[in-house]
């Protein structure tokens, strides 16, 4: 990869990559944009580049220069959402797919009690050097959220492709087993549960900024125009309206990347509304996955003559 | 079991269209048939200028119930807003339920402009069962309450 | 604020005196007052007067529905000065004192609606209409008797119109047939001279051969490109003498004309009083389209008229308007396998029969079987196929014109033919209509046809014959009738390229693929599109009286327009933020009318300027619905007249 990116950014081919860089510790790694062939060290790609780079795009494409950019599978289907939404310029774009054997989630390690990490050595079995010892321990133990429910191996869209064929096949779980669980709870049991989540928010916008679907140049929330700009959730109604009203603006937009979930620093799972609307969306208009081509239209944007009235959630099996 | 209260009046906001629901208002009026005064109707060019913004404003503001109210599906003035409304709405409301927040608090009903009865009967309906239910306690802003 | 009594109609359940004192401490508010008929020529007198006197820059009126009196209270305001949109409307009759008995209750909601009234006038701003010119043509696309009476109704106005025929000669499905209920005047006798005048008709231009590519525009602004199909034909040079086509070897093609009931050259038109009498090379026929020999039609065409080079040609107009005349196809009862149509030929559509009923026909107006050239003993017409029918099996309304022309049919045999037998399957005989009635009852009772109330479920071939068994409703039996000849009328069904053709006019369609009208008793012979107007049967069954009038009104709703100078738009229409817009294209796709489009701009987003994909508003085409803003995440679009501020507003209000 980094030979890749020396090549087309010393040619002048691209005038910047768009890649991960490596932190202070092993499992840090951020999104970096290098435009400087000898910085390219600093690239990295390891289990802890969970970042889907692609919303990184936005601000990157509006330099007068082709970007180079690595993305992993899944991380094109929110490229292809952007791009359909023309938020993003598909010529200024060099997409090189990349594969990927599931993300690894630093918070899943400290749960086991991994702390002081100072190395890791990836294969299917992880074996971790701390500063306390040595560990060992299977990959899929410590997968991202969003892993768990793995869209495949596949690119949507790409230049080229690198080292895909060493993607490892993972698991699909259920995604919407989580959702149908709460549906298959009490009004009462739902509220408490979604009170107790989203009364740990802090507003910090950390899922809005990650979000490749959240691209507004100036969040209703923020503008004081608006009639609903509130910069602080100041009460119970606020939590609730600022995380409804973002689900369903990216309903039928998010690919379900989990980026909103991964970056948030209270835990809260936000993923799980956006996936209530998809599931909604899939159950009601039939199956969608946003981002699969740039083509596609949000089942928002469109209509059946005879979709489902909406007492149709009323009539939902194994709901009460 | 809830005990309800009596002097309970929920308060309803009510979008209606105004080619369609808005006349079939108009209508159960000249036909002088009854509904609950705490309905209340905001008029709006289609049922597909309600935007969720305004569902919650409302819950937010203290309102125990909204009901959209729209031309059938067919029938809108602008051939397709509430076709648009009800693929919201019906996600919006599911939502909504997800949260906790009651279902039967949320409605989308069609209402032609000859439906002045129907009208009065979906009203009845709806504040009949947000007496049973009682007020909104989940949604509500607890800065707008008295 | 003005509150009105409207006699007792208000004041008997709401106390005006309390909502008057109320506005008064409301925001804004800096005068109130009553009176006890707003909407007299006297309330509106102190409407004026409030507004000059006070100084007023907007005025709530707690009275009567706005579909009511909104009007009236904004000429009102504009005659003294005031912008008509500063006016609020807070309906305390209609949602208010008519609903409640309990004057305490009424009162009080009375006092909510005019505070809301209140709320959202506090957020209007004054709203100016746009104004947008008129292309002085209207496009007529059909050349059936619909799109000609409507081109000949306009142009007679005085106004260019032109005819998009997608056939190479006008007259539609008139022309092919033989007499017209109720009066039983020969179609052709009445339609070939209204042909001739749309041809030479100094202000209409007809386009046949030609088909509509694309529109793009809106209502007074319509841009067109009509793509003029190859005739292999110079029209300008062809003297229409027929020569080519008397030497024209090819000669097996089916006569579309004679709904494939003969045959015709491959150089053709398709009856001899085709308008334009101008031949056609049918391309898939031709010997020289197929093997490169032959041309005998260009050696014997003395005006040199014949050319194998022709290409299509795309022509670009504009027009003000465009009326849809599309009309119909019999549906074809192929699908039915009890009739046996297609495999029986004496199973024939009630089309066919009335090309061999016709005296310019394939049969020169005997009437004789397909099977065997005889003369028929019996026939039987079946009636409803394809119509009212359950929806996997056909259409589910009723085609309107088939009882008549059964009738007709059936008097026409009878009249020409007194021995043969006619009996007609019907499940009911709907003749609404002058002398619609009287017609059918004189095929009954003085021509003596046999109807049977009940349906047909099986039609077999018998020696020679054809055995119908059907139902007899009336006496409850299964009944079977010989018969020589079995006509089936078949339903209307809208034209393939109807629903096409509705798409690129962004006009709606309703499920069975006809034009839906803006209003279906309203506004009949109008598309919820600006400026579209529906002529004839696309826009469901009619009959060719009735269709006539409809392209008569049809024609004058568009003049409506064509007279127009400029057009006045509706102000309450949506427009975008630019500074907030993030050229997602979203409201795009919603837009049911095609408002919205793209374009990159200059934006100065306060001193930075950079260029971005920005949403623009057409605003002679929006019709202010309000999809897109609900669609636009960033609210950067709003809707003028119901803005997000001024509905939130009112929800505030209410919830206070």
């Amino acid at each position: 990869m980094r030979q890749k990116a020396h090549e087309l950014l010393s040619s002048g081919a691209v005038g910047a990559v768009l890649a991960w860089e490596k932190g202070e510790l092993p499992y840090d790694t951020s999104p970096a944009v290098f435009r400087d062939a000898e910085a390219l060290d600093k690239m990295v790609y390891n289990g802890f580049c969970g970042s889907n780079l692609s919303k990184y795009l936005i601000e990157q494409g509006k330099q007068d220069e082709k970007v180079l950019v690595f993305l992993k599978p899944c991380d094109t289907y929110s490229l292809n959402q952007l791009l359909s939404e023309n938020r993003v310029a598909r010529e200024k774009l060099h997409i090189i797919g990349i594969g990927c054997k599931g993300k690894l989630d630093v918070e899943k390690l400290r749960t086991q009690g991994i702390k002081g990490i100072t190395g890791i050595e990836e294969n299917e079995t992880l074996k971790i050097q701390t500063l306390y010892g040595d560990h060992e321990l299977p990959r899929e133990d410590v997968l991202l959220e969003k892993c768990l429910s793995c869209k495949g191996k596949d690119h949507k869209v790409y230049d080229e492709l690198i080292g895909e064929d060493l993607s490892a096949d993972t698991e699909q779980g259920d995604k919407y087993a989580k959702v149908a669980e709460l549906e298959g709870q009490t009004p009462a049991e739902r509220f408490a549960f979604w009170r107790g989540e989203l009364s740990k928010c802090i507003r910090c916008n950390a899922c809005r900024n990650t979000c490749p679907s959240c691209t507004c140049l100036k969040c209703v929330f923020d503008n004081a125009h608006s009639g609903v700009a509130a910069k602080v959730n100041a009460t119970e109604f606020e939590e609730n309206m600022f995380h409804i009203i973002r689900a369903f603006h990216v309903a039928g937009r998010c690919s379900d990347c989990g980026e909103c979930s991964r970056v948030c620093p209270q835990g809260i799972p936000i993923h799980l509304l956006n996936r209530k609307f998809i599931k909604d969306i899939s159950g009601f208009y039939g199956e969608f996955q946003a981002g699969e081509t740039a083509e596609l239209n949000s089942p928002l944007l469109c209509y059946d003559l005879e979709d489902a009235e909406p007492n149709i959630i009323s009539k939902r099996e194994g709901d009460n | 079991m809830q005990v309800k209260d009596q002097n309970f009046k929920p308060l309803v906001v009510s979008f209606c269209c105004n080619w369609c629901s808005y006349a079939g208002a108009d209508l159960a009026g000249s036909s002088r048939l009854e509904y609950p005064a705490e309905v209340k109707i905001i008029r709006i060019p289609c049922s597909c200028r309600v935007d969720p913004l305004f569902v919650l404003r409302a819950f937010q503001r203290g309102a125990d119930g909204v009901i959209i109210n729209g031309c059938h599906p067919g029938d809108c003035h602008y051939t397709s807003g509430n076709y648009f409304t009800r693929r919201r709405m019906t996600l919006l409301f599911s939502m909504l339920d997800y949260l906790g927040i009651e279902r039967e608090r949320t409605r989308l009903e069609w209402v032609s402009a000859a439906e002045g009865a129907r009208f009065a009967k979906v009203m009845n309906e709806f504040v009949g069962k947000l007496h049973e239910m009682g007020a909104n306690k989940r949604l509500g802003d607890i800065r707008c309450k008295e | 604020m003005l509150v009105c009594w409207c006699g007792s109609n208000i004041a008997g359940t709401v106390d005006i005196n309390t909502v008057v004192e109320a506005s008064k401490r409301e925001p804004g508010v800096v005068y109130a007052t009553d009176y006890q008929y707003m909407c007299a020529e006297g309330g509106q007198a102190m409407v004026r007067r409030a507004i000059e006197e006070h100084s007023l820059t907007g005025i709530v009126v707690s009275a009567c529905s706005p579909r009511m009196h909104e009007t009236t209270f904004r000429k009102a305001a504009a005659a003294a000065g005031l912008n008509p949109y500063m006016v609020e409307i807070a309906n305390i009759r209609e949602h208010c004192s008519w609903v409640h008995k309990d004057k305490e209750v009424g009162t009080e909601k009375a006092v909510v609606l005019m505070r809301a009234a209140i709320a959202k006038l506090n957020l209007n701003t004054p709203l100016f209409p746009g104004e947008s010119g008129v292309i002085k043509r209207a496009l007529v696309i059909g050349g059936g008797i619909a799109g000609i009476q409507t081109a000949l109704d306009i142009a007679d106005a005085g106004y260019e119109v032109d005819i998009v025929e997608k056939s190479p000669t006008i007259g539609g499905t008139m022309a092919q047939l033989d007499k017209t209920f109720p009066t039983l005047d020969c179609a052709a006798c009445i339609l070939t001279p209204k042909m001739v005048d749309a041809a030479q008709h100094d202000k209409i231009t007809l386009y046949t051969y030609s088909e509509v590519d694309e529109v793009s525009g809106f209502v007074g602004n319509f841009s067109v490109k009509i793509r003029q199909k190859a005739r292999c034909i110079n029209s300008k040079l062809c003297n229409g003498c027929g020569d080519c086509i008397e030497k024209c070897p090819a000669k097996k093609a089916k006569s579309e004309f004679d709904e494939g009931l003969a045959n015709r050259k491959a150089i053709y038109v398709p009856f001899a009083q085709a308008v334009p009498n101008v031949p056609v090379i049918d391309q898939t026929q031709c010997l020289k389209f197929k093997t490169g020999k032959c041309g005998l039609c260009e050696k014997v065409c003395l005006p040199k008229a014949i050319n194998f080079e022709q290409q299509d040609e795309i022509i670009e107009k504009e027009y003000g308007v465009i009326i849809a005349a599309t009309g119909f196809r019999p549906l074809s009862p192929e699908r039915y396998g009890e009739y046996g149509y297609g495999q029986l030929p004496d199973v024939i559509t009630s089309l066919e029969f009335e090309r061999l009923m016709n005296a310019a026909g394939p049969t020169g107006g005997a009437l004789l079987r397909r099977s065997n050239g005889e003369k028929p003993k019996s026939i039987v017409f079946i009636q409803c196929v394809g119509s009212r029918a359950e929806p996997d099996k056909g259409k589910s309304y009723c085609s309107k014109i088939c009882c008549m022309y059964t009738a007709k049919h059936a008097m026409l045999v009878r009249d020409k033919y007194p021995n043969i037998d006619v009996s007609v399957f019907y499940i009911d005989v709907r003749t609404p209509g002058k002398n619609f009635d009287e017609f059918y009852r004189r095929a009954v009772e003085q021509y003596g046809v046999n109807y049977i109330k009940g349906m047909v479920g099986k039609i077999a071939e018998e020696d020679g014959r054809l055995r119908v068994q059907g139902s007899d409703l009336i006496e409850d039996t299964q009944i079977f009738v010989d018969a020589d000849l079995v006509v089936l009328a078949t339903a209307v069904e809208a034209q393939a390229s109807a629903r096409p053709l509705g798409t690129m006019l962004t006009a709606s369609m309703d499920q069975n693929n006809f034009f839906s009208e803006s209003h279906a008793k309203l506004r009949p012979v109008e598309s919820p599109t600006a400026g579209i107007f529906l002529s004839g049967v696309c826009q469901g069954p009619k009959d060719i009286p009735e269709t006539v009038a409809q392209a008569g009104a049809a024609a004058v709703k568009a003049l409506g327009i064509l007279s127009k100078d400029k057009l006045i738009g509706n102000p309450c229409i949506a427009g975008p933020d630019e500074l907030l817009c993030n050229g997602c294209a979203s409201c795009e796709k919603v837009c049911p009318y095609g408002a919205i489009t793209y374009a990159d701009k200059e934006i100065n987003d306060h001193g930075h300027r950079t260029t971005r994909h920005v949403a623009e508003i057409n605003e002679a085409i929006c019709q202010g619905c309000g999809a897109c803003t609900v669609t636009c995440p960033s609210g950067a679009m709003d809707l003028k007249g119901f803005t997000n501020r001024q509905i939130m507003a009112e929800v505030d209000a209410i919830c206070r």
